[in-house]
C-alpha cells in the first residue's frame, strides 16, 4: 500500500477530522468559494467609512478610499496577510498603499481553510495554496462592481471601463474615480454570480516582492501581540504545572502568596495552581511563594534514555506496513550483504518567542472575549465553549499577531487557551484574565515534537544501485486523540509518522516502510514539517551513505532513481547548478546534497561545511532551490526557505529536549539552545519558475537542511551520523 | 517612589528597587514595544539602552537604572536610530516579528559602540539576541547596511 500524504488525503483528512471529532455544530453545507460567504456583520477593527463596499467577506472598501483585506489565516510571520492582500489587491487592481489588512473574526462558516473542510485554521502550509482561487475571485468580484458603477454614473459600456492602481477611467472621455467615490454606487449593485481571473502573464502584483503589510510595524515596536493587550480591571495569571508527566496536584499552600505585593487570588484548576495579579512580575512572585504538594504516585518514570532503550528494541521487529511495495523482506533475507543504519531523533520544543499566552474575557451578555494568536479557531472556540458551557459562536476571538508559532499553536487540544478559560471560569468571570507562561511553562509543558528512531535497511545490485529497501519508523504518533484520528490514520498508521518516508521518490523495486507506534504520557504535536522533520533525514542520510558505499557522486546517484520525479530534479538540478558542487575544496570542507518534497512543495539543498581540528564544524554556506508552483512573492518565499532552514539548523547544531525521570531537563534558552546569528550560514534561495498552482513555503525549507549538512560532514570525515543533534562532526 | 526616564520623559513609579526594569517598562509604564522572551537574559527580546549601552532589562532591576537615560524601541528616533530602522525596512527583516524590537535595540547599541564593525563582529555581536524565525541572514545584512549609511 502506498500512502502519500498528496493534496487529496491533506483535503480528506481535514475534512473528516474537525467535522466529526469534536461535536462542532457546524452543518457539513459550508459553502466553499463560490459564494465567497456573505459580507456578514461588523469586523472589529473596521469602521463605518471604511465599509461603503462589503461584496464578501473578505474585501472592503470605504470612502475613504481605503481597501480592508479580512485576513482568515493567521500571521505568525510566514507572511500570509501580505499574501492574502496581494491576491486580492492583483484582481482588484488596488494600489499596494490603498491596501490595510484586518484579522477576521472567529466564523468557520465563511473564514475556513478550503483544504480543511468546515474548519477555520493555518497550518500545513495551506494558506496560499487554499486560498489562491478563493481570494482573488473576492478582489475580482469587488473589482466588477466598481467598473459596473462606473459604467452606469458615466454612462458608458463595462467594457469601456480600465482599472489601474486604484484608479476606475472611461479613457474614451477621460473620466476617471477612485475606488472610494464609486463604493456607494457599487454597493448597491448585486454581486456577480461569476467573475473572470487574469491570466499570470497579467499579474501586477503576484510575483514581485511587494511591501510586507506588518512590516513598519514590526519595526517600530508598534505591532500588537498578545502579551501587549490591556482590559481594564485585567488581572495577569500565571500557573504552577505539575513538575513530571503524569503528577498530579495533592494540595497546596497559598498563605504566603497572597500576602505578595500585587496579588489578588489563587485558583485550583485542572492544569495546577493558577496566580492572578496586577502585573506579571507580582503573579510571577506570588508564584514562588506557593506551597504544592504534587501527588506523583501515577507520574512518569522513565526518561529519554529509557525511551530510546525501548525504541532501539522495537527496530528488531516488524511493524504495521505503511507501504510494501515488491518483496523487501525476501530481497533483505536472501541478500548476502544487507547495508543497515539506525537513526535517532530527540523530542523537541518549538520555543517561539512569545511564550504561549491568551487574554480572554467575559462580556456582559455572557459571552467571552478572547485575544491571542489562535491558529485554529474552530477549535480553540468549541474547547473554550465546552469549558464554560456556552454556545461556541458566544466565543468571540480576536486574531493577533503571533509571536512565532511552528506548530504549538495549532494545538489540537487547544491546551494553553482552555487554561486561560479554566482560569476565567474559576474566578467566576469577575475580571478579564492574560495568562502568560514563562519560558520555562513554555518549555516543560510539553506538545513537543515526538522522539523517533529509525532503522533503514537496503540491498545494493551490481551496479551500486538500491534493489530493496526497509525503513522502520518507531515513535508516538501525533495524531492519535485528536479531532483528526479518523482521517490521519489509516489501517493504524499515523500518516505524519511516516510521510516523506512512504512517499521516497526513488525507484526501488522491492520497499517497505514500516511503523510501530509507540505510548507515552508526554503530550507531542506536530513541529514545523511533522513526519518530514525525522523522516528527510533519515531517507536522505541513507541516500547519502548508498552512494559513498557505491562509490558514486551523490548528485548523480540521486539523479539515476529520480527519473519518476521531475520536480525533484528540477530542483536538485537548480540548487547544484548554483552551488560550485564538484569543485575541489581544502581538506576540512565539505559540500552535501538533499532533496524532499513535503507540502506539495519541493526542496534541494548544496550545504557547505568546514570542520575543525576539534569536532566543531560551521555551516557556511547553504544554496537552496525550492519549486512552490508560482511564487506569489518571491522575497516572502526566499525569507521562508532562509528561516525555515535556520529553523532546521537548531535541531542539527543544538537543540534537544530530554526526560529524565518524567521531568524535562531543559527550561529555558540556556539549556535549549537554538540557532544565532554568528551561526546561520551564508544563504542563496533560487526559485524555480512555475505556473503551477502555488503550494506551501512555511514549512518545506526545515527538513532538508539537517541531510544536506549531514552530507558535507560525511563528505569531509567519512563518517555516518545517525543522531540528531550532530554536536561533533 | 521611583523615579525613572525613559525615551526622555520622566516616570515617577510605585515598584519595588528589584522589580526588573522590563516589567516597569511594560506594565507600569505601559510601553509595550520591549518585549518578554525568556527572562535570564538569554534572548535579547527584552533589550534597551541604557545611557545608550545595550542591555536585558528583564535581568536587570530597576534600581540600577535609575539616575540613567532608558531608551526603549519607542524611543529610537536619532539619527542612529533612523539609519537601523531604515535598514530593517530595506532588507524586509522581521517575520513573526517579535523579537525584532530587541534585535534593533542591540544593533542601535553595536553602532554606537563600534561604527565601522565587520560582517564577523556583527554576526557575534547580534549573537545575544535570538530569533525563532531565524531571519539572522537578513538581521546581518541590515546591520551592515546600517553601519555603511552612517559611515
Amino acid at each position: 500500500m502506498n500512502t502519500p500524504l498528496s493534496k487529496v488525503s491533506r483535503r480528506q483528512f481535514l475534512l473528516a477530522g474537525l467535522s466529526g471529532g469534536i461535536g462542532l455544530t457546524l452543518g457539513m453545507s459550508v459553502p466553499a468559494f463560490a459564494k465567497m460567504g456573505e459580507a456578514g456583520p461588523g469586523l472589529a477593527g473596521t469602521d463605518k467609512a471604511n465599509t461603503a463596499l462589503a461584496p464578501n467577506a473578505f474585501v472592503r472598501i470605504g470612502n475613504d478610499d481605503r481597501v480592508t483585506v479580512v485576513a482568515k489565516h493567521l500571521e505568525m510571520g510566514q507572511g500570509t496577510y501580505t499574501g492574502m492582500a496581494t491576491l486580492i489587491a492583483e484582481e482588484l487592481d488596488a494600489r499596494w498603499s490603498q491596501v490595510e489588512v484586518i484579522a477576521a473574526p472567529a466564523d468557520a462558516g465563511r473564514y475556513n481553510n478550503l483544504l480543511w473542510g468546515p474548519a477555520q485554521g493555518t497550518g500545513g502550509s495551506t494558506a496560499i495554496a487554499n486560498a489562491y482561487e478563493q481570494m482573488r475571485q473576492a478582489g475580482a468580484a469587488a473589482r466588477a462592481m466598481l467598473v459596473q458603477a462606473a459604467a452606469q454614473v458615466w454612462q458608458a459600456g463595462v467594457s469601456e471601463i480600465s482599472v489601474r492602481d486604484g484608479v476606475v477611467k472611461h479613457d474614451a472621455s477621460g473620466r476617471q474615480a477612485r475606488f472610494g467615490e464609486l463604493a456607494d454606487a457599487a454597493a448597491q449593485l448585486p454581486v456577480p454570480e461569476t467573475v473572470e481571473l487574469k491570466s499570470p502573464e497579467q499579474f501586477r502584483l503576484i510575483g514581485k516582492d511587494v511591501t510586507r503589510k506588518d512590516l513598519t510595524s514590526k519595526i517600530d515596536g508598534s505591532a500588537v501581540f498578545t502579551q501587549d493587550i490591556e482590559r481594564p480591571n485585567m488581572l495577569v495569571a500565571v500557573v504552577a504545572h505539575p513538575p513530571r508527566f503524569g503528577a498530579k496536584l495533592a494540595g497546596f499552600n497559598d498563605s504566603e502568596a497572597k500576602k505578595r505585593h500585587g496579588v489578588r487570588a489563587v485558583v485550583q484548576i485542572p492544569s495546577g495552581v493558577a496566580v492572578l495579579a496586577d502585573h506579571y512580575w507580582a503573579a510571577q512572585q506570588g508564584r514562588n511563594a506557593l506551597s504544592i504538594e504534587w501527588d506523583e504516585t501515577e507520574a512518569m518514570n522513565i526518561g529519554s534514555d529509557e525511551i530510546f532503550a525501548s525504541y532501539q528494541d522495537l527496530l528488531g521487529k516488524a511493524g504495521l506496513a505503511a507501504r510494501n511495495d515488491g518483496d523487501a523482506d525476501g530481497a533483505l533475507t536472501e541478500a548476502e550483504e544487507v547495508i543497515q543504519a539506525d537513526y535517532r531523533f530527540p523530542f523537541l520544543a518549538h520555543a517561539a518567542m512569545e511564550p504561549m499566552n491568551c487574554v480572554i474575557e467575559r462580556q456582559a451578555d455572557g459571552s467571552v472575549e478572547l485575544w491571542y494568536g489562535a491558529q485554529i479557531q474552530t477549535a480553540d472556540q468549541a474547547a473554550v465553549a465546552k469549558v464554560l458551557g456556552i454556545e461556541p459562536p458566544r466565543v468571540r476571538i480576536n486574531t493577533l499577531f503571533a509571536g512565532g508559532s511552528f506548530g504549538r499553536r495549532a494545538n489540537p487540544a487547544a491546551d494553553y487557551v482552555v487554561e486561560a478559560a479554566q482560569i476565567l471560569k474559576a474566578i467566576e468571570g469577575v475580571a478579564p484574565v492574560k495568562l502568560v507562561w514563562s519560558r520555562e511553562d513554555d518549555m516543560r509543558s510539553g506538545w513537543y515534537r515526538p522522539a523517533y528512531m529509525h532503522r533503514i535497511e537496503a540491498v545494493l545490485d551490481e551496479q551500486g544501485m538500491p534493489k530493496a529497501w526497509r525503513n522502520r519508523i518507531v515513535g508516538q504518533s501525533i495524531i492519535t486523540g485528536t479531532p483528526f484520528e479518523s482521517a490521519l490514520i489509516k489501517d493504524g498508521v499515523d500518516i505524519t509518522s511516516v510521510e516523506g518516508a512512504s512517499n521516497l521518490p526513488y525507484a526501488i523495486p522491492d520497499l517497505k516502510v514500516e511503523l510501530h507506534t509507540t505510548r507515552l504520557p508526554v503530550p507531542v504535536q506536530w513541529w514545523r514539517a511533522v513526519g518530514s522533520t525525522h523522516t528527510a533525514f533519515a531517507t536522505e542520510a541513507f541516500i547519502d551513505e548508498l552512494a559513498r558505499t557505491a562509490k558514486k557522486d551523490p548528485v548523480e546517484y540521486r539523479r539515476a532513481l529520480l527519473g519518476e520525479h521531475p520536480r525533484h530534479l528540477d530542483v536538485l538540478d537548480l540548487a547544484v547548478e548554483h552551488s560550485d558542487w564538484g569543485k575541489p575544496l581544502a581538506r576540512n570542507r565539505g559540500r552535501g546534497v538533499a532533496v524532499h518534497e513535503s507540502f506539495n512543495s519541493f526542496v534541494a539543498m548544496v550545504a557547505e561545511v568546514t570542520v575543525g581540528d576539534d569536532g566543531r564544524y560551521s555551516v557556511d554556506r547553504v544554496d537552496v532551490a525550492v519549486d512552490c508552483g508560482i511564487a506569489v512573492n518571491p522575497d516572502i518565499v526566499r525569507s521562508q526557505m532562509e528561516g525555515g532552514l535556520g529553523f532546521g539548523l537548531c535541531a542539527v547544531l543544538e537543540s534537544e529536549i530530554t526526560l529524565e525521570n518524567g521531568a524535562v531537563v531543559q527550561g529555558n534558552f540556556d539549556g535549549y539552545t537554538v540557532l544565532r546569528s554568528n551561526q546561520m550560514p551564508d544563504v542563496h534561495v533560487h526559485i524555480v519558475p512555475s505556473t503551477e498552482a502555488p503550494t506551501g513555503v512555511g514549512e518545506p525549507a526545515t527538513p532538508v537542511i539537517a541531510p544536506a549538512v549531514a552530507s558535507a560532514l560525511s563528505s569531509v570525515t567519512g563518517k555516518r551520523y545517525d543522531k540528531l543533534p550532530i554536536r561533533r562532526a | 517612589m521611583l523615579t525613572l526616564t525613559i525615551n526622555g520623559q520622566e516616570h515617577r513609579i510605585d515598584a519595588a528597587p528589584d522589580m526588573p526594569l522590563l516589567w516597569v517598562i511594560r506594565d507600569l509604564v505601559g510601553l509595550k514595544g520591549t518585549k518578554f522572551g525568556c527572562g535570564i537574559a538569554q534572548c535579547g527580546s527584552c533589550t534597551v539602552l541604557l545611557d545608550g549601552v545595550a542591555q536585558r532589562s528583564c535581568a536587570l532591576p530597576v534600581s540600577a537604572a535609575m539616575g540613567r537615560a532608558v531608551t526603549t524601541i519607542e524611543g529610537l528616533d536619532d539619527k542612529l536610530g533612523q539609519a537601523v530602522k531604515t535598514a530593517w525596512e530595506a532588507v524586509a527583516v522581521p517575520q513573526c516579528g517579535y523579537c525584532q524590537s530587541g534585535q534593533i535595540m542591540t544593533a542601535a547599541g553595536l553602532l554606537t559602540m563600534n561604527p565601522n564593525p565587520s560582517d564577523k563582529e556583527i554576526a557575534d555581536m547580534m549573537s545575544g539576541n535570538i530569533c525563532r524565525c531565524c531571519t539572522y541572514h537578513r538581521i546581518n545584512k541590515a546591520v551592515r547596511l546600517a553601519a555603511d549609511k552612517l559611515a
